[in-house]
């Protein structure tokens, strides 16, 4: 791992490089087939980026979560399906990296560094109804070894991944909500995929089901119960990273609105273009997405590891409501962009299409349906305090 | 408050009506971890509320944390200090 990897500012211009010279060329390709992103994610293996967030110490990049989030906004903006798939790694790393404090999962970090392992999540379960905090399966542990068979609705890019992060119950006899989450590797990960990945957006994440059956050592379960995971990292990481990815979405859309506004400006100087005064309003949607990210990563950043702070209601409500938010913004930001750029971004084959664009952005609110993010809030609501 | 008027069976109550444990309230003793035997956030949030009610006093800012309600023993330090306020 290069040093100049922990200079500021690099992981975030390698990042941006590598979207804008391998992931946007092959951006249509990979929506049109619905195909992993293999050449953008070949590209940050090459470089040691998939150990960004890994410690120096661990072999990794020490990069911090503002980095990481500048570099999936710069990936965002060029391919969509990348970024998320980027991100998605990103979010399982963070949770190695504070939460894997077993001699094998430490370990694990080091080799993932040295190897450059994508990794994936499986938290979803078939029955569960989409309640990530509620598994039916469950880890049988016997003479240092798990075994562990799980129903998995979603398992994105499992195929192209080099291990898994699973939910399951403690033991059979746990109650459904007494979680722990456990690294699943070859030779001990057995993957049999159930359908196909044909969605309107993000079609390169490769978001098929599987029924997943991995055996492995014991000490790859996480020690910390999932809920206080979750609570602490997956979630405030995964929301702080999908917006940085929906945030690129949208400033990409914003870019070419302005393109296009100047372009009118430029042929006919002196008249204001039609669309100009709503580029201004969609400026400001934009402004306050910018503002929101970086705000929420500071937040979090603050948090560090004060375990109250992180576990607090109003941290958890503060987090759910970024997510709500930036899910929300983006599909607003890029229907006014539309409408900016006139029928070229409404065709396929224009040098302002925004269809892809428009599809990528609509998944945002249903990967966790927003409507179950805000009856979360609903709920703690009814005892928060306030700030 | 319950029909024994006690702090303790108040709170037994309370669990037994909104925890939705997966054990009786009766097997569970002053240190048995609730949330690792059953008690979700969310039904952690209808407990709150209830012993609110029960106690008629509202938890600070401070107290409302996972810890404050992660056993018997934890909640009734909080009510202690609740109602000493």
């Amino acid at each position: 791992m290069s040093s100049a990897m922990t200079q500021s500012g690099a992981v975030v211009a390698r990042m941006t490089a590598i979207a804008d010279e391998v992931a946007g060329p092959a951006a249509a390709d990979v929506d049109e087939q619905g195909r992993f992103p293999s050449e953008a994610i070949e590209a940050l293996r090459a470089e040691g980026l998939l150990a960004a967030l890994v410690p120096t110490a661990s072999g990794g990049g020490g990069a911090t979560l503002a980095e990481v989030s500048e570099g999936l906004v710069a990936l965002g903006r060029r391919c969509a399906s990348s970024a998320m798939v980027v991100a998605m790694h990103h979010i399982q790393v963070a949770c190695l990296v504070r939460h894997g404090a077993t001699p094998a999962l430490r370990d694990f970090l080091g080799e993932l560094s040295e190897q450059q392992y994508l990794l994936a999540s499986a938290t979803t379960e078939v029955g569960t109804g989409g309640d990530v905090r509620s598994s039916i399966c469950a880890l049988e542990v016997a003479d240092g070894r798990f075994r562990l068979e799980k129903q998995a609705p979603v398992i994105s890019y499992a195929d192209a991944a080099d291990a898994v992060l699973v939910t399951a119950r403690r033991s059979a006899d746990s109650p459904e909500s007494d979680q722990v989450i456990v690294l699943c590797r070859p030779p001990g990960l057995e993957l049999e995929q159930v359908g196909e990945w044909n969605a309107l957006g993000f079609r390169g994440t490769c978001s098929t089901g599987f029924v997943l059956r991995a055996t492995g050592d014991a000490e790859l379960v996480l020690t910390e119960p999932y809920g206080d995971v979750s609570t602490r990292t997956m979630l405030p990481v995964a929301h702080l990273l999908w917006s940085s990815v929906w945030l690129g979405i949208a400033s990409d859309a914003v870019e070419l609105a302005r393109r296009s506004v100047q372009a009118e400006g430029r042929r006919k100087p002196g008249t204001t273009p039609a669309s100009s005064v709503r580029m201004a309003e969609t400026v400001v949607l934009h402004q306050q997405f910018i503002d929101m990210v970086r705000a929420s990563l500071a937040r979090f950043e603050e948090a560090d590891t004060d375990v109250e702070r992180l576990s607090s209601i109003g941290f958890g409500i503060g987090m759910n409501a970024l997510k709500v938010s930036s899910s929300t913004l983006v599909v607003d930001i890029v229907r006014e962009c539309m409408l900016v750029c006139g029928l070229a971004s409404y065709r396929l084959d224009s040098p302002y299409s925004l269809g892809r664009h428009l599809r990528d952005a609509m998944g945002a609110a249903l990967m966790v349906n927003n409507d179950r993010i805000m009856a979360n809030n609903a709920q703690m609501l009814l005892v928060h305090r306030g700030e | 408050m319950t029909v024994d008027g006690t702090v303790d069976g108040t709170i037994r109550q309370v669990l037994a009506d909104h925890a939705r444990l997966a054990v009786p309230v009766d097997s569970l003793t002053e240190e048995t971890d609730l949330f690792g035997a059953g008690m979700t956030s969310h039904a952690s949030v209808n407990v709150m509320l209830a012993l609110e009610d029960a106690f008629d006093f509202e938890f600070s800012e401070t107290m409302l944390k996972k810890s404050t309600f992660e056993s018997i023993g934890a909640i009734r330090v909080a009510v202690a200090e609740m109602t000493e306020a």
